[in-house]
């Protein structure tokens, strides 16, 4: 993976197979600290503790398809080489939440990439779900939530060409407008 | 805080509806583009993007845009399944941007299959 907008679309791909319907993605961009933090959150069916400590095993899938599992362990290794690192928490019947911090100016870092791509490519394969982004720098932050956008909307499906091309041009502008500099 | 543009969601809404009345409502294909860590990692969202891209500036309506997971063939994704209703759906190796406006100009609108990205026919068994 070369941005991390592209393992924030590998995890929140994980939630949906985990059968969630809201999942919760914040970004938070803390120069002062030189950290950046990713948090995703979801409501799908969550882990035991027996398969939360094999997750990050590159050889542990829950896929019958192939053999290994490298979304995760990939998330881990990208924090780890900025000085951070990857916190997992899950119940069983209550969810998944994911923590990951990275080191802001780190070399290593991979950029955060294109943010608005992934929020509109999870809305296209699971236009039911409700996605709530929030990202974070200094004070001052943006918030998409597909909650409010469905208000609006009423029985137009939100993976809808034109509400995707909106959301887009949203979280562009929204991230401009906060000086997101990730 | 930075605020969404709420009003301009009337507005689409508005023109969506009066779209679909007009329109008698079959879809002509359906395209899934797998989107398994394998696939991500190797371009499935930019293959999206472009797809999204060329369906906008074509302004095509009837044609409906899908992500599937991992199907084991990793090593050829991107992937693209492209499936004309009533037809048998091909998939698609080795996507890229433009392999994928390609396969929607001659494939999608004209029936075209593009043989040269083809990986199979039919359908995988999803476990």
């Amino acid at each position: 993976m070369l941005e991390l907008s592209l393992h924030v679309l590998d995890i929140a791909e994980n939630s949906t197979r985990a059968e969630a319907k809201h999942i919760f993605i914040t970004i938070r961009e803390n120069p002062e600290e030189d950290r950046l933090t990713l948090e995703i959150r979801d409501d799908g069916i969550g882990m035991t503790e027996e398969t939360l400590a094999k997750v990050l095993d590159p050889f542990y899938t829950t896929k019958k398809v192939r053999r290994v599992g490298l979304g995760l362990p990939m998330l881990g290794e990208a924090a780890g080489k900025t000085g951070g690192g990857l916190i997992l928490e899950s119940k069983p019947g209550e969810g998944t939440r994911i923590r990951v911090t990275f080191g802001l100016a780190h070399i290593d870092r991979q950029p955060l990439g294109d943010i608005a791509g992934t929020l509109v490519t999870i809305l296209t394969g699971h236009p039911k779900i409700e996605l709530i982004y929030r990202h974070e720098r200094g004070g001052r932050s943006f918030l998409l939530d597909t909650r409010e956008i469905r208000e609006e909307i009423g029985d137009i499906p939100l993976n809808h060409p034109e509400i995707l091309a909106w959301i887009r041009l949203q979280v562009d502008e929204g991230l401009m407008e906060i000086e997101a500099g990730a | 805080m930075a605020k969404l543009k709420i009003e301009d969601l009337k507005k689409i809404k508005e023109r969506v509806h009066a779209e679909t009345a007009l329109r008698d409502g079959e879809r002509r294909a359906k395209i899934t583009v797998h989107m398994g860590t394998c696939g991500i990692a190797s371009g499935a969202r930019d293959v999206m993007d472009a797809l999204m891209k060329v369906i906008e500036e074509a302004g095509v309506i009837d044609v409906a845009i899908t992500t599937s997971g991992c199907m084991g063939l990793c090593s050829r994704e991107p992937l693209v399944t492209v499936e004309l209703i009533g037809q048998e759906p091909i998939k698609y190796e080795y996507m890229d941007a433009n392999k994928m406006r390609q396969v929607f100009k001659k494939h999608v609108l004209e029936g075209e299959i593009q043989t040269p990205f083809v990986l199979a026919r039919g359908a995988e068994i999803v476990k």
